[in-house]
């Protein structure tokens, strides 16, 4: 009787659930659990959780989610990198009879966990994160169109993040790869907890990502300021438009993807099962249909990074910038024609491998297009080689190679002895770690002085930045080279002692890296404690072109007195090449958002409808979904959000601003 | 025993750039070829960066400033018409040699100078991928092994691949590039092996705990060898009726090769219509039998086979607790290979 309550109660949770018997993840909670109360008590002592609260958590000021969402971002690599470098040891010691350290079960969660955490959890909020912050900024907005919605995205996606850690301890995670493939996730080959938190956890962030898309998608079209024709636009803002827009198509297959086999799981549906008319290739086209343009949501704003800190540091406008606008929507449409080609080898017949390699090898032409805009940007420019500046070089030369591989790899009978081998994993590293990272990278150092008013260290900041690329070289090249030797990918032990010293060499490169990783954080802390020898009051430190270095570092919550007017492409340049004054009176109140907490709750609630499904505690689920319905209601009835900043509070805002300047 | 392995296993590392059938062989050359062409426009491209990020530093004097350079018509037609040559190339090349090389096909050549004889019709060989080792049954023989697969050289072959369960793919990288195994479908590969040798061949897409070990032998014997080894397996006495397959097909792993003397004639094609259990209906059955195209005086198939039931289904009473699974459950040696052994589940 009491084992039937028990099941009431929590479902198929039980005590054997916890993995007490496994040392490393025991002292990685004891390391988590001794960190969370430091942290609360440091909270708890300084009384710092209404200001959390009140500043922070409810804040639909784009600039502070854009902050939180990166927070999320960094903690969220330290875990992946954290996994990356477990994989590379078992793989650097697993040789002969050698079985290394982390048995089957273990070892497919963590190359799992990997590829999930650092693709949803890290590369996305970073990018979503610099897009909150800089893009309002560069069309000069005050806000994005729907600031609660912006605050909710992100508070799903902590949401989904925390259900990805806590399978690390309680439970266990997806042993089906990143995109949680089947058959080895249908119920039958995985009935364990690992599926369901997987699709759980991307279900809830994936709602968060899709609402951010409508709202920058929105932001881009309706509030630029006077004058901003589209071609008038900064070209970050072109690429996070195309990024959101792609992500606006793509993720709703995604999700469609995931409710079909959260069907098959939980009501014995047969979508992708073998049996009954299920099919396996449906999902894996599915989820490809989403994974190819998602790799563009992802480096398509890393491009317009490099775009803005190219012209910047260089003292030029960028070259060819329509032919840059038409690149990048020409890679948006083309995206979405080329995701056959990560499985050429399920046999589709020659003709429809073709047209998908051939179609992929066209993407390299605007790409390749836009390489060469950013050469020409340098071309009879000055370059100042800041710390920006050098992630665009090392992007440029290592994202160069990475595409080439991708070309080898479009072509279908090279693919067929390079698929799912360690070439195509080194590749698609090549790109994820030279695009996508080094760009966060330069776009974290760029921006970092107009969010906190402060510049970044270039001492650290150069002992990361060289910890990267020569991590990335070292830990990578070696990859490649037993991928042409035919070894596969997602393998625990190898039986040829000769490959031994390539994986030892890339074990060597990834502690570079974590070096690299290091460094970073060094450099945030030294940063922080230097801050007034780094201090800018000018709010353009770079001597920046776009509209973001118009205001002040750290702007203000209003973030512009007065909605600027836009004459030309790169607004700043042109209003500081017209001796633009900053304005000293007329100021008026300014409309703005009220801080909103119902974000946090709807995610909490979604975070406790997620764990209960996942456990079978069906009465929790019900309970946590009727809460999400009430707080949705309750928060429409909500007429409080607004208030206008009174004219007093702007003018002194304004003068302490000029007073700064010196002006 | 390992001493002698490893000049085997040092053989097959170049398998990819030094292989030992004619399509892996053109596959590679083909890597070579696209390789170079890119390398026409990759090399320059990574020259420049590296000349103008030196010469238009801010510390050269030397250097033309020009602040108002943003724009040029020619350099643009340039820009954007230079990799668009290299990829009309590249996908001329690629559309011939997508066909030319398309697996269902069959080869137009044995080796590089040595067309094929027509009359010659290609050694059929099927593939099962099991959980998690491989079986492969030589229809026209009549005979199958497990984990060895054995080919005469210069002939041509024509492999049927599928699966019972899990997405796996074939490779041998030193016979063809691979093809995947999957359940419910049948996928196809023409190769030719034209080295004698002995070689390693695997599963290249991951499909679960025992996927590491999912690795076959593979060897090219001339012709009189092959007879003799056919010979051998016909001589092992071992058959392979449905009962014995519905037991090979349980999850093991590290599974020494096997050779079977005969095998119950159609096993592949109840694989890959999901009906090898007796009493299951076939995948084809169940279409006609959904398309009212049944047969009068035949009776209609049962209607499922073991229908899975979702969670939401479950009484609390069914569901059983889920404990951490990656908890060795029993002490002992890693994997089995037997069939039935939980410690199947318990790699360590």
């Amino acid at each position: 009787m009491t084992d039937h309550l028990l099941k009431i109660l929590f479902g198929r949770l039980s005590l054997e659930s916890f993995p007490v018997h496994e040392p490393i993840l025991l002292g990685t909670f004891a390391v988590v659990v001794l960190l969370g109360l430091g942290i609360v008590g440091a909270v708890t002592k300084y009384r710092l959780w209404g200001w959390l609260w009140r500043e922070w958590f409810t804040s639909v000021d784009h600039k502070k989610i854009g902050i939180m969402y990166m927070i999320l971002g960094i903690i969220m690599l330290l875990r992946g990198f954290a996994d990356a470098v477990m994989m590379r040891l078992q793989q650097a010691i697993a040789f002969g009879g050698s079985e290394g350290y982390l048995n089957a079960h273990h070892y497919d969660q963590i190359f799992t966990a990997h590829g999930t955490i650092m693709i949803f959890f890290v590369a996305i909020p970073l990018v979503v994160g610099l897009i909150n912050y800089i893009m309002p900024l560069q069309i000069g907005a005050r806000d994005v169109a729907f600031p609660y919605l912006n605050n909710l995205s992100f508070w799903l996606t902590v949401a989904g993040a925390l259900l990805v850690m806590v399978s690390l301890f309680v439970g266990e995670f997806s042993r089906a790869g990143w995109l949680n493939y089947v058959p080895v996730a249908n119920l039958q080959n995985s009935p364990d907890t690992g599926p369901d938190y997987y699709l759980w956890a991307l279900q809830i962030a994936g709602v968060g990502t899709t609402l951010s898309a409508i709202n920058m998608v929105t932001t881009i079209i309706k509030m630029r300021a006077p004058g901003m024709t589209m071609m008038k636009m900064p070209v970050f803002c072109w690429t996070a438009l195309c990024s959101n827009v792609l992500a606006v198509a793509i993720f709703p297959i995604l999700t469609a993807a995931f409710a079909l086999l959260m069907l098959d799981r939980y009501v014995g549906t047969n979508f992708f099962t073998n049996d009954l008319g299920g099919n396996p290739m449906m999902y894996w086209n599915l989820v490809w249909i989403w994974g190819h343009p998602e790799v563009y949501v992802l480096v398509l704003p890393v491009f317009g990074i490099f775009s803005e800190i190219t012209s910047t540091f260089s003292g030029k406008r960028l070259f060819g910038y329509s032919s840059m606008v038409y690149a990048t929507v020409v890679i948006t449409i083309l995206s979405f024609l080329v995701w056959l080609h990560h499985f050429f080898t399920m046999g589709s017949g020659a003709s429809v491998n073709s047209f998908f390699g051939i179609a992929t090898m066209v993407i390299s032409i605007p790409t390749g297009a836009k390489i060469f805009n950013w050469l020409f940007t340098m071309y009879r420019g000055q370059i100042r080689f800041e710390l920006p500046m050098m992630w665009v070089v090392a992007f440029l030369l290592t994202f160069t190679v990475g595409g080439m591989t991708g070309v080898l790899l479009a072509v279908p009978p090279a693919d067929f002895v390079l698929h799912n081998s360690l070439f195509l994993v080194a590749h698609f590293h090549n790109v994820i770690i030279g695009g996508v990272v080094f760009g966060l990278f330069a776009g974290m150092t760029y921006w970092f002085p107009k969010a906190f008013g402060f510049r970044l260290d270039p001492f650290w900041g150069k002992v990361s930045f060289w910890g990267w690329v020569v991590g990335y070289w070292v830990a990578w090249t070696p990859i490649y080279i037993v991928g042409l030797m035919g070894t596969t990918r997602r393998v625990r032990h190898f039986d040829d002692p000769s490959l031994q010293p390539f994986f030892i060499v890339a074990m060597i490169g990834v502690l570079i890296i974590a070096i690299g990783i290091a460094a970073f954080l060094i450099q945030i802390a030294v940063s922080i404690r230097n801050r007034e020898a780094l201090r800018d009051t000018t709010g353009d430190p770079w001597h920046g072109r776009t509209l973001e270095w118009a205001t002040s570092s750290p702007p203000p919550a209003y973030n512009f007195a007065f909605t600027p007017v836009i004459h030309d492409l790169d607004a700043w340049y042109d209003m500081k090449a017209r001796g633009h004054e900053h304005p000293a009176g007329g100021w008026r109140p300014i409309h703005m958002p009220r801080n909103t907490g119902a974000g946090v709750i709807l995610s909490g609630l979604a975070l406790a409808l997620g764990f209960a499904m996942v456990w079978y505690i069906w009465w929790l689920a019900a309970v946590s979904f009727a809460g999400m319905i009430v707080v949705i209601i309750g928060h429409s009835f909500n007429y409080d959000r607004d208030y206008h900043i009174p004219s007093e509070e702007v003018a002194a805002t304004e003068r302490a601003r000029l007073a700064a300047v010196g002006a | 025993m390992a001493l002698l392995l490893l000049p085997l296993l040092a053989g097959c590392q170049h398998a990819v750039l030094n292989p030992a059938g004619d399509v892996a062989l053109q596959q590679r050359n083909l890597i070579y070829a696209s390789t170079a062409l890119m390398l026409l426009i990759i090399v320059p491209v990574m020259m420049l960066i590296v000349l103008f990020a030196w010469r238009y530093r801010k510390g050269n004097r030397q250097a033309t400033y020009d602040p108002h350079f943003d724009h040029s018509t020619s350099l643009e037609l340039v820009i954007w018409s230079a990799p668009l040559l290299i990829i009309i190339a590249l996908g001329a090349l690629t559309w011939s040699s997508t066909h030319l090389l398309d697996p269902f096909r069959p080869l137009g050549r044995v080796a590089a100078g040595k067309p094929l004889d027509p009359k010659d019709k290609p050694m059929r060989v099927q593939v099962v991928a099991l959980d998690w080792k491989w079986l492969f049954i030589y229809p026209d023989l009549g005979i199958a092994t497990v984990n060895e697969l054995v080919l005469p050289v210069d002939r041509q072959v024509r492999f049927d691949i599928t699966s019972t369960n899990m997405m796996n793919s074939f490779y041998a990288p030193t016979l063809a590039g691979m093809v995947y195994a999957m359940p419910g479908m049948r996928s196809t590969l023409h190769a030719v092996l034209n080295k004698p040798g002995e070689y390693q061949g695997m599963s290249a897409n991951y499909s679960g705990a025992g996927f590491s070990d999912m690795k076959f032998r593979l060897r090219g014997v001339n012709a009189a060898g092959f007879d003799r080894w056919v010979g051998q397996a016909r001589a092992s006495g071992r058959t392979l009726p449905t009962e014995t397959f519905l037991r090979l097909e349980r999850p093991s792993e590290k599974v020494p090769p096997m050779r079977f003397a005969a095998v119950q004639p159609g096993l592949f094609d109840k694989v890959v219509e999901r009906c090898v259990r007796p009493g299951t209906p076939c995948m084809s059955d169940t279409m006609m039998h959904d398309r009212g195209m049944m047969p009068k005086g035949r009776d209609a198939p049962p209607p499922t086979g073991e229908r899975p039931e979702g969670a939401l289904f479950k009484d609390s009473d069914q569901i059983a607790p889920a404990p951490n699974v990656t908890k060795p459950r029993r002490p002992g040696a890693p994997g089995s290979t037997d069939p039935d052994s939980a410690r199947n589940r318990d790699m360590s």
